[in-house]
C-alpha cells in the first residue's frame, strides 16, 4: 500500500529522472569543442581577478540566525493554532504569550539595529592640517569628536 | 473519482498508476513554461510599446519552441575552476524542489498529486531544496556575480518564509485544516465562500473576518513574489549589477532547466496563493456541468478555472516587473523584517482572538 508521502516522493523521482534525460538529450545533440578561453570563469571579458569566494556581508549570516530562530518558533505554533479553539480563550493567551516573547526577542534584535543592513556612510571631507601649526590642533579634535557620535547613532 | 484510482483500475499495480500519476504536472507545466515565455516577452514589449518577437510563427507564436531547441544544441559550458559536483547538482535540485511543490497542488477535484494532510506545511518544507539549489549554483559556480546572486537569494528567500508561514498559520486557524484539497473543496463554487471573503465560518466571524483575510492575502502575495525572485525582488539576478545572478556561468540545458524551474516556480507560488485564498479549482459562480447534468464536465470546468486564476496572477507578475523599480538590499530586508512580519503576527492575533471569541 502506498501512503501519500510515497506518492509525493515519486514526484521527487521523476523531477530527478526528468532533469536528467532532458540532459542527456542535449549532450547527444549538442557539440562539444571547449577551449581554454571558454572554460575560463565569466567575469565581463576581463581576466578573472583574485579568488570568487570573498568575503560577503556578515548581515547575510545573522539574517539566517534570526530566519532559524523563527522557522522553530512556527513549528512549534502549527499545532497550537489547530487545536487551541477547544480550549477556549485560556487556549488563546498561551499562544499569545508565546508569540509575544518571541517578539520582544526580535524587538531586542531590531533595538539594537541588527535588522538594518550597513549603508555607506558618508564622511564630511576633513580639512588639510598642517602639523606644523599648533595652534589649529582643537579643530582636528573637535572633528572626530562628531565622527565617533555619528557612529554610535 | 481521482485519475489515480483511474490508473490503478487500468494496470493494478500501485507503482505504475504512481509514477504515471507524477508526470501529469509536467504535462502541465512545460507547455504552461513556453506559453509564458512567449506571454512575458510580449507582455514587456507591449507596455514598452514594442512589438515583442514577430519573426517565428504568426505574431512569433513559435519563438518557445525555436529557443527550446536552440538551448538544446547550445555546448554545455562547465568553467574549468567550478566545483563541477555542485554545479551539476544544483539545477537537478532547484528543479526537485519546485516540482515537489507540484504533489499537493489539487489541479481539480480530479486529481491531486499526494493527497497530504500536512499539504500545507509540506510546501513550506519542501521549497527549502530550492534554497539549497541556488545556493550549491552559486557556490559551485566559482564566480563572482553567482556567488553574490546566490547569497542574496539564499537571504531574501528565508527572509521572506517567514511572513508566508505566518499568513498560512493565520489560514490554519480559520480552516483546522492544513489539506489543500479539503480546503479548495471546502470554498465550493459560491465566492462568497472563498477565503478572502472570511471563509466557510459561519455568523459575524465570517464578516469580522474580512478585512483580515484581505490583509494576509496582500501580505502573501508581496511575500510569495519575493520567494520566487522577481522584479521588484529580482536584486538575486539584477542584469545590471549582476549579469544574470546565480546561474551566470550556466548555458545550455542546465540553463533552461533553470529557467523551467523559475517558471513553474512563479505557476506554483500563484496556484497555491488562489488555493488558499481564491477557491482554488472552484468556479466562482457554479457549473454548466451542474445545470447541465454532465458530471463528467465539472473536473474539466475546475481546471479551466485553477490554470485561470494561475495564468492570471502569473500575468500580474509580468505587470509589477515592468511597474515597479527594484529594492535595494536593505530596503528589501527593512520590508520583511520591519513591515510585513509584524503586521502578519497582529494579524495572525487579531484572527485567533476572533476564532475563540
Amino acid at each position: 500500500m502506498l501512503t501519500e508521502f510515497g506518492k509525493a516522493f515519486t514526484f521527487i523521482l521523476f523531477a530527478i529522472i526528468f532533469v536528467a534525460a532532458g540532459i542527456l538529450t542535449a549532450k547527444l545533440i549538442r557539440p562539444a569543442r571547449p577551449t581554454k578561453e571558454k572554460l575560463s570563469t565569466y567575469e565581463c571579458g576581463e581576466n578573472p581577478e583574485g579568488a570568487p569566494w570573498v568575503k560577503f556581508n556578515i548581515r547575510f549570516y545573522v539574517v539566517a540566525l534570526i530566519f532559524l530562530i523563527f522557522d522553530v518558533e512556527i513549528v512549534l505554533i502549527v499545532p497550537w493554532a489547530m487545536v487551541y479553539q477547544s480550549y477556549g480563550i485560556g487556549g488563546f493567551f498561551v499562544g499569545f504569550i508565546f508569540i509575544i516573547l518571541l517578539f520582544l526577542g526580535m524587538f531586542y534584535e531590531w533595538r539594537k539595529g541588527d535588522l538594518d543592513w550597513v549603508r555607506p556612510r558618508i564622511v564630511p571631507p576633513r580639512p588639510m592640517l598642517k602639523k606644523a601649526a599648533p595652534v589649529q590642533s582643537d579643530l582636528p579634535e573637535t572633528n572626530t569628536l562628531s565622527l565617533e557620535q555619528s557612529n554610535q547613532g | 473519482m481521482m485519475i489515480y484510482d483511474f490508473f490503478i483500475s487500468i494496470f493494478h499495480n500501485e507503482l505504475i498508476a504512481a509514477f504515471l500519476n507524477s508526470i501529469i504536472p509536467v504535462a502541465f507545466i512545460v507547455p504552461f513554461a513556453l506559453f509564458a515565455v512567449y506571454l512575458e516577452r510580449k507582455v514587456s514589449a507591449h507596455m514598452q510599446d514594442r512589438l515583442g518577437p514577430m519573426r517565428v510563427g504568426a505574431h512569433g507564436w513559435l519563438q518557445s519552441f525555436a529557443d527550446i531547441l536552440k538551448l538544446l544544441q547550445k555546448e554545455d559550458i562547465v568553467a574549468a575552476k567550478a566545483d563541477k559536483k555542485l554545479f551539476n547538482i544544483a539545477p537537478v535540485l532547484t528543479f526537485v524542489g519546485c516540482y515537489a511543490v507540484f504533489a499537493v497542488i489539487p489541479f481539480s477535484s480530479a486529481y491531486i498529486g499526494a493527497n497530504l494532510d500536512l499539504g500545507l506545511l509540506y510546501i513550506v518544507a519542501v521549497s527549502g531544496f530550492v534554497v539549497a539549489g541556488i545556493l550549491m549554483a552559486g557556490w559551485g559556480s566559482n564566480n563572482k556575480y553567482s556567488l553574490f546572486g546566490a547569497v542574496r537569494s539564499a537571504a531574501q528567500i528565508v527572509s521572506y518564509e517567514i511572513p508566508t508561514t505566518l499568513v498560512i498559520i493565520t489560514i490554519i486557524i480559520v480552516t483546522k485544516s492544513l489539506n489543500l484539497y479539503d480546503l479548495s473543496v471546502n470554498q465550493t463554487s459560491n465566492m462568497f465562500n472563498w477565503m478572502i471573503f472570511g471563509g466557510y465560518v459561519e455568523g459575524w466571524h465570517k464578516i469580522a473576518l474580512i478585512p483580515f483575510m484581505f490583509i494576509g492575502f496582500i501580505i502573501i502575495y508581496i511575500s510569495t513574489l519575493a520567494e520566487v525572485n522577481r522584479t521588484p525582488f529580482d536584486i538575486p539576478e539584477a542584469e545590471s549589477e549582476l549579469v544574470a545572478g546565480y546561474h551566470t556561468e550556466y548555458s545550455g540545458m542546465k540553463f533552461a532547466m533553470f529557467f523551467l524551474a523559475e517558471y513553474a516556480n512563479m505557476f506554483a507560488v500563484s496556484a497555491i496563493v488562489s488555493a488558499i485564498f481564491l477557491g482554488g479549482f472552484q468556479s466562482p459562480f457554479g457549473y454548466l456541468g451542474s445545470t447541465l447534468n454532465l458530471p463528467w464536465l465539472i473536473p474539466i470546468e475546475q481546471f479551466f478555472w485553477f490554470a485561470s486564476k494561475g495564468i492570471f496572477f502569473v500575468f500580474v507578475q509580468m505587470w509589477l516587473r515592468w511597474t515597479l523599480p527594484r529594492l535595494r538590499v536593505d530596503q528589501l530586508m527593512a520590508m520583511c523584517w520591519k513591515y510585513l512580519i509584524p503586521i502578519a503576527v497582529v494579524n495572525l492575533l487579531i484572527v485567533a482572538l476572533i476564532m475563540v471569541l
